[in-house]
């Protein structure tokens, strides 16, 4: 079926008032109407009239779109603008064949071998994604994608992923919530001291926590470039792992794998595949961010005891933001003991990332980011906080490409610090 | 189409870059906010009034029609390429170019959105008031030709009334000031103000200068509820004769409350018939006696409840009651006719009822919502495409709307605007001299007919 065909319907919610310009990165970034959610959802609804094509402009239009949700937040009548172009991208893969790119993010993460051992995989994409430079700091890694320019700054890999130091199952009290953790890619290879911080925190309540060896990457890279066939085995798999165990919740640390199990697996997934939809519902239910869930169990982060004196500021991923996750994080940071929380203008901005978006428009995904670590600069903050791993890759480029020292923390980093000295 | 030694020249004037005439950009810039769709032959991003001037020049030496285009928020098709043409967007001209707190005026570009100017003068303890439903993506230049208005009419006056002075650029490409900086100014007719609502017809805005005021010191917002709409209308006119001005008074009827409680349930009492939104402001300790007095005014009025908001929070919840109209409005039918009509505030039971008839007559849902303080009414006539005849019906209801906001001494449009929608009722409104005389102004300033044609006036 015409992927478009499913958001039919969507596509008739569109009364082109344009409240979806407000706020939209795409659209501040290019200043055109074609790359605002209408111009999107009005030129999918002439994709589907077939009164135009599928070439090469609507593929360049449709990759500007960060996936953020923001127009989705904003519009009064609740078109789902990201899964309509995620439709779209899906159609113009169908016709045209998957970009170069996105043919390799598909069999890397696709790939179960790979995916476990994170040496592999520097590996594998080496080549393609990461080359160990020398800098003046250190080794460091940056994309070497000649239309990247080579001028990203992308952390180094961990030497051991997070999910190999760890055994499946970590026994807590009896009694006490069982949590699967899905852990997710950044946090495996790259962020490894989020999982840690994750991990300390829910010992630390007498959870038992479950870290499933077979879970996969969540699929949003494939999503966000239209390769569907990819996402729904991935989708496939990980629900096999996630019914494996009985658990109260499904926890994630990372606002991106969150959005996708809790959103757009049913949204997107499930309504390609209506056979799924049940058990990804399922799963969506269970599934809850950390620090909303540590709100739940009643963690105070004042009993963990002061740590040093911290000014921070708390940048609103879009994947929390668009689950309405923004007051949880920032009263979990207020009340951790030595931390001060100062606003920075448009905390619940998109940082640029958007996925695979950043890959093809790096230098506009900068451009985004450029407010962003500006807005940051001026609180004076020692630390900029997120909930989402692929925030603070994004967050820390912007810093350092600006010659700013300001530390990229996860929320979980703040209130697991005490724990882990 | 266009020939291709004209985009050539437009190419040249404004960029390759900035002159789009891909079938995707086209079909980008050939809608608005009424749904309706036309193509335009080309779209340009002019820089400056320098490039504007070119293009109009270029355009009435070649008769080709103009259609100026701010954020295509507009409500009555204004921007639409109804034709083809040249389409003229302003996104780039969007800088604010000074704030002068000496003497409490900006001057900025017209592709500014309207929020954004707000906040920068807020950030400098200012003030600029008007606030169109749409200040969030609407531009300025837009505003003011549209003469764009919001809830805080009632008190500041709209969007004309904040406009001291302009940059435009003629449709036949020459670059005229009109007004300036200074409070008084008697020289001459006054331009500025026949620009502001002139829909674009009459010149490209390309800066505007706007009077500012003193940020208020504090605000406060009420919620009182009537058990009818007598009740609340006569509220509206009491509070204004017991010497209070207040910032907003925004209403809503019977049938909009029960849409939004149906869907939000916030607790409004079940024998509310209609509601008032008040806020004041000012100083700290004057608006707290306002409170107290608007209280005792209007409470021999068959109130009902009465909530005044303690902070920032609660003020925010009783506003929610207000913008949750729109999002609730659709469980009521898919499709909304959104006409802004509004009457002396005096009058607004009865065109109420007025309209309660025609509903009746047409069967078809009506809601009515709006800025009670300036009598200025969001009728919404609320239809379902899929019900055959259902469309032909409302447009036959919505003229007799029209006529009964004139019977009333009112007019067809308080913010909203003529452009393409309204445009065949305007000899409703205004008789043949009073538009031959604005069609002679037209005609001066535009003698081909180049700029924003098939707008404003029947053809
Ligand atoms: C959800 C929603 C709520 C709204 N609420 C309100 C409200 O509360 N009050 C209100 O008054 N309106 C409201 N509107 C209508 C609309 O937002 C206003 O008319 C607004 O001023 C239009 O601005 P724009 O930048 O979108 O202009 P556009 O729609 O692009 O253009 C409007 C008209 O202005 C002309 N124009 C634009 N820029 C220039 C320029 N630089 N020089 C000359 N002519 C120009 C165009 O040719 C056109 O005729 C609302 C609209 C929506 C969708
Ligand atoms: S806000 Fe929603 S309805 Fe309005 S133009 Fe954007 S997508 Fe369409
Ligand atoms: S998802 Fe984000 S980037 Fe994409 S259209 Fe919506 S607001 Fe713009």
């Amino acid at each position: 079926m015409d992927p478009l065909k499913r958001v039919e319907k969507d596509l008739k919610k569109c009364v082109k008032c344009g409240a979806c310009r407000a706020n939209c990165p795409a659209f501040s970034a290019y200043q055109r109407e074609p790359a605002v959610a209408r111009g999107k959802v009005a030129l999918a609804q002439h994709l589907l009239a077939k009164d135009i094509e599928l070439d090469d402009q609507t593929y360049l239009t449709m990759s500007k779109c960060l996936l953020c949700g923001s127009c989705v937040e904003k519009c009064p009548n609740e078109v789902p603008t990201d899964e309509i172009v995620i439709a779209a991208r899906e159609a113009l893969a169908e016709q045209r064949g998957l970009a170069t790119f996105h043919k390799a993010v598909g069999r890397v993460i696709r790939n179960r071998k790979l995916m476990n051992m994170g040496a592999a995989m520097a590996a594998v994409l080496g080549p393609l994604f990461f080359r160990r430079v020398p800098a003046n700091s250190g080794l460091r890694l940056r994309f070497p994608l000649p239309f990247v320019g080579g001028k990203r700054h992308i952390p180094e890999l961990a030497r051991k992923p997070f999910m190999s130091r760890h055994p499946e199952i970590i026994q807590g009290e009896p009694g006490k919530p069982r949590i699967i953790y899905f852990v997710g890619c950044m946090t495996n290879f790259v962020y490894t001291e989020v999982g840690e911080a994750a991990l300390a925190l829910f010992r630390h309540l007498g959870c038992t926590v479950i870290i499933p060896k077979d879970q996969q990457c969540c699929g949003l890279p494939g999503m966000s470039g239209g390769d569907l066939a990819t996402v729904k085995a991935l989708a496939e798999r990980n629900l096999a792992v996630l019914e494996k165990y009985e658990a109260d919740y499904i926890m994630t640390a990372c606002a991106t794998c969150g959005g996708a199990l809790h959103k757009l697996y049913p949204a997107v997934v499930g309504k390609k595949h209506p056979e799924l939809l049940k058990r990804l519902q399922a799963v969506a239910e269970k599934t809850i961010d950390a620090a909303v869930l540590l709100q739940k169990l009643g963690f105070n982060p004042e009993a963990t005891g002061a740590g040093e004196a911290i000014r921070i500021t708390y940048h609103d991923p879009c994947h929390l933001r668009n689950r309405a996750i923004t007051r949880q994080p920032r009263e979990l940071l207020q009340a951790a003991p030595g931390v001060q929380l100062v606003e920075m203008e448009g905390a619940d901005k998109c940082c640029g990332l958007g996925g695979t978006f950043n890959v093809y428009h790096y230098d506009t995904s900068l451009r985004i980011n450029a407010g962003k670590s500006e807005a940051i600069r001026c609180t004076g903050a020692d630390a900029v906080v997120t909930g989402c791993p692929g925030c603070m890759m994004q967050l820390s480029d912007g810093l350092k490409q600006g010659g700013a020292r300001t530390r990229v923390l996860h929320t979980l980093e703040i209130l697991a610090r005490k724990l882990r000295q | 189409m266009l020939e291709p030694r004209i985009i050539e020249k437009l190419k040249q004037i404004i960029g390759a870059d900035n002159t789009a005439t891909e079938r995707q950009d086209l079909l980008c810039y050939g809608y608005d906010a009424t749904q309706m769709e036309f193509l335009p032959d080309v779209v340009v991003h002019p820089a400056n009034a320098d490039e504007v001037s070119q293009v109009l020049k270029l355009a009435n030496a070649e008769k080709i029609p103009v259609f100026p285009r701010g954020a295509g928020s507009g409500f009555s098709g204004g921007a639409l390429p109804k034709g083809g043409g040249i389409v003229l967007v302003t996104t780039r001209m969007n800088r604010i170019i000074r704030i002068d707190t000496d003497n409490l005026v900006a001057e900025v570009e017209p592709g500014v959105v309207t929020e954004q100017f707000q906040e920068a003068v807020e950030k400098l303890g200012l003030f600029y008031p008007p606030d169109p439903a749409s200040l969030k993506f609407s531009t300025l230049g837009g505003n003011v030709a549209e003469c764009a208005g919001g809830p805080r009419a009632v008190k500041y006056g709209v969007t004309k009334d904040f406009v001291m002075g302009l940059e435009l650029v003629l449709p036949t490409g020459e670059i005229i000031r009109t007004g300036g900086e200074t409070v008084k100014g008697v020289v001459g007719y006054d331009l500025t103000k026949l620009v502001c609502g002139s829909e674009g017809t009459l010149g490209v805005i390309t800066r505007i200068i706007f009077k500012l005021l003193p940020y208020p010191d504090a605000k406060k917002t009420m919620l009182a509820v009537f058990d009818s709409i007598d009740g609340a209308a006569t509220a509206v006119s009491t509070i204004i004769k017991g010497k209070i001005i207040p910032t907003t008074l925004e209403f809503m009827d019977h049938a909009t409350i029960q849409c939004v409680d149906r869907r939000f349930n916030l607790g409004l009492p079940a024998e509310g018939r209609a509601l008032l939104i008040i806020e004041v402001d000012g100083d700290r300790d004057l608006i707290e006696k306002q409170a107290g007095q608007i209280h005792d005014l209007i409470k021999p009025l068959g109130l009902v409840q009465f909530r005044v908001a303690r902070d920032a929070a609660e003020s925010e919840q009783l506003w929610k009651v207000r913008r949750l109209v729109s999002p609730s409005l659709r469980d009521v039918n898919p499709t909304k006719y959104n006409e802004d009509i509004v009457v002396p505030r005096s009058k607004v039971p009865d065109v109420i009822r007025r309209i309660e008839k025609i509903q009746q007559r047409y069967d078809i849902p009506i809601v009515n919502f709006g800025h009670a303080g300036d009598g200025n009414i969001h009728v919404n006539v609320m239809i379902d495409k899929e019900i055959p005849g259902m469309e032909e019906k409302a447009h036959e209801a919505i003229k007799e709307i029209f006529q009964a906001a004139l019977d009333l001494g009112g007019t067809m449009s308080g913010e909203h605007g003529v452009g393409l929608s309204k445009a065949p009722y305007i000899p409703l409104e205004l008789s043949p001299v009073q538009i031959a005389t604005m069609k002679a102004i037209k005609g001066a300033l535009d003698p081909n007919n180049i700029l924003n044609p098939g707008k404003m006036f029947p053809e």
